[in-house]
């Protein structure tokens, strides 16, 4: 053992740094692995990346793109986390039909699975070939307001949303309660104590600190609605990105380059998405202090997950 | 300072409440006139807390009424039957009572200007301009005026807990209820925040304040109410209360009270005389 000297005190620290060999190996290794996997792509010409980008820019690919992947997941989102918040609502409200209403909303569509869900909706016209809004009972008296087509509109891109969005906002449902729940009781007893109503509280108070815990597990939600939308075709919905690649595959015989482009395009629109997500974590995380940057740090984590 | 109306702004009669069979209030009779100040003194468990909830609405009661400015809280009274109130009404009830917590309760999300203006303008529907005027003048009171655009998190305690005052008086409240308003704060920020509360007592407002300075309640209280077990052992002028008490219980908790005083005063004077000895050491090591 050494006895500090009392006369020279230590001055800036100049330390050998913990070696990590252990990471050069690991890069060695991935770089072969990216070395062969280029080359393949290079040296095999089936992969056909000429025509992959050429039909990442055909017509219907676009349109496909265009409407049922980016229109169908917004409006599919904006349905279910407008519902979900409400559905979430509701279940933590005093009122037992509320909660009620809630819980077998939730229990019903996260049973169904998405897939059997859209079939199932699209086949409605077979009970409902004309669906008449009024009255119940009233048919006979004329009691009826509107009348709508159930089976024209069966394979319309909107019923495609309004299927996605019910299927979502169960799952958004639990996702809004955990964040309602994550805010501290003291808030709300010091909004009420202030004269606030209980609809105002949730709306000026407790949602938007909700929104810190709701919004990177949202973020999660819209991504995989990304690739949820391609279950449209259950519904013959074919204005849709991935059924208008391979159909080209199919008609070319060159399926693999087809798939290629419709992957590709996903990777475009998720990693745009995870840009979004980030701001809106920061946004909402304002006035938390470090917060932001450690859910950032999250995000990139479960990007890394997926 | 105490100005003598013929009704107290504040009448509870008979309150009970208990929480699953507990009875944690048995029966609390109070008045507090315009502009009195009240203490309410007691160990931990008497249900000070729970009175003072009682008197917003924060907790429903079970059995007495309370009366806060001739206002039933939380029911009407129709031809003889008790109608409970709508949680709107209720809310528009609480505007006139202003309340300040242990642990602050200012919203995160939202800066120290925000948090004041928030209640004014959407509950008072008063408009931002003149809140926000309004909201300055307040800061300036509680001694804030430096930091209208600091979060929460970036304030000390005291700082904190000024501006969830200034919040409170935001409202124009008649009433100001505060529940240990510095026993979550390091001790040099509790006076501070007493000074604030001392302003405005003199100022005439009506004040119950539930805390553990002894010297607040011995200067600024026109009466200390005494609670144990959910019931009011004794209560008087601070004179009587403090320096005299009548009952076994209320001394027996003021002496604790002043040993745990003159235990803190000794930690406290040590970590000071070991702090002045450490840095008369240290130029010696040099
Ligand atoms: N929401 C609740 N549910 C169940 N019990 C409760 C609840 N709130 C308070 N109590 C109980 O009521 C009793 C009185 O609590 P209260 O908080 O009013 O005491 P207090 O006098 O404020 O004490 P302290 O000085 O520790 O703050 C305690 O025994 C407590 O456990
Ligand atoms: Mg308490």
């Amino acid at each position: 053992m050494t006895t500090p000297s009392t006369t020279d005190r230590p001055g800036k620290i100049d330390a050998r740094p913990v070696r990590h060999p252990g990471r050069w190996v690991a890069i060695a290794v991935i770089l072969v692995i990216i070395a062969m996997m280029v080359s393949s792509a290079v040296t095999n010409p089936r992969w056909d990346w000429g025509f992959a980008l050429e039909v990442m820019r055909q017509n219907p690919v676009l349109e496909g793109l265009v409407k049922g992947t980016l229109l169908g997941t917004l409006g599919s989102m904006v349905i279910g986390v407008a519902l979900g918040v409400v559905m979430a609502v509701m279940r933590l409200s005093g009122n037992p039909v509320l909660r009620g209403v809630s819980f077998a909303y939730t229990w019903f569509f996260r049973s169904v699975p998405r897939y059997v869900l859209l079939a199932t909706m699209g086949s409605l016209g077979y009970l409902y070939p004309v669906l008449d809004l009024g009255v119940p009972f009233g048919q006979a008296a004329g009691l009826t307001f509107a009348q709508v087509d159930v089976n024209a509109l069966s394979n319309m891109l909107v019923f495609g949303i309004l299927g996605l969005g019910l299927s979502e906002a169960a799952y958004m449902a639990e996702i809004a309660r955990a964040g309602i729940l994550s805010v501290d009781q003291g808030q709300t007893e010091a909004a009420q104590a202030l004269g606030m109503s209980p609809g105002r509280t949730m709306w000026r108070i407790v949602l938007p600190q909700a929104m810190r815990v709701i919004v990177p597990p949202t973020g999660n939600e819209t991504i995989a609605m990304v690739k949820d939308t391609s279950l449209l075709l259950a519904m013959s919905i074919t204005t849709e990105l991935f059924f208008q690649t391979q159909a080209i595959g199919t008609r070319t015989l060159k399926i693999m380059p087809a798939y290629v482009a419709a992957v590709l395009w996903y990777l475009v629109v998720c990693s745009i998405l995870m840009v979004g997500q980030a701001w809106l974590e920061r946004y909402f995380g304002r006035g938390f202090g470090a917060a932001p940057q450690k859910a950032k740090q999250e995000l990139t984590k479960i990007g890394a997950d997926h | 300072m105490s100005t003598t109306t013929d009704l107290p702004l504040v009448h509870a009669v008979n309150v009970t409440k208990s929480f699953h069979g507990n009875e944690v209030l048995k029966g609390i009779d109070m008045d507090v006139r315009k502009g009195e100040v009240v203490v309410l003194l007691g160990p931990s468990g008497s249900g000070k807390t729970t009175f003072l909830r009682c008197i917003n609405q924060l907790e429903t009661i079970d059995g007495g009424l309370i009366w806060v400015d001739g206002d039933l809280m939380g029911y009407e009274d129709r031809g003889g039957t008790l109608h409970r109130l709508t949680d709107k009404r209720i809310a528009a009830q609480r505007r006139d009572i202003g309340m300040c917590f242990q642990r602050f309760n200012l919203f995160p999300h939202k800066t120290v200007l925000e948090n004041i203006v928030e209640a004014p303008v959407q509950v008072k529907g008063m408009s931002r301009k003149e809140a926000e005027v309004r909201a300055r003048d307040l800061l300036e009171q509680v001694g804030m005026s430096d930091k209208p655009s600091a979060y929460p998190s970036q304030l000390s305690g005291g700082q904190q807990q000024r501006v969830a005052i200034a919040r409170a008086l935001a409202m124009d409240p008649k009433l100001m209820l505060f529940d240990e308003p510095t026993s979550a704060l390091d001790p040099e920020l509790v006076g501070e925040v007493l000074k604030v509360m001392r302003d405005l007592a003199q100022g005439g407002m009506t004040m119950i304040v539930v805390t553990h300075e002894m010297g607040f309640a011995r200067e600024v209280a026109d009466r200390v109410v005494f609670m144990d077990g959910g019931v009011v052992v004794e209560e008087g002028p601070p004179s009587q209360v403090i320096t005299a008490p009548q009952h076994g219980r209320t001394r027996a908790f003021l002496s604790r009270m002043r040993q745990e005083e003159q235990a803190h005063a000794r930690a406290v004077a040590e970590v000071v005389s070991a702090e002045s000895a450490a840095l008369d050491d240290a130029p010696a090591e040099e």
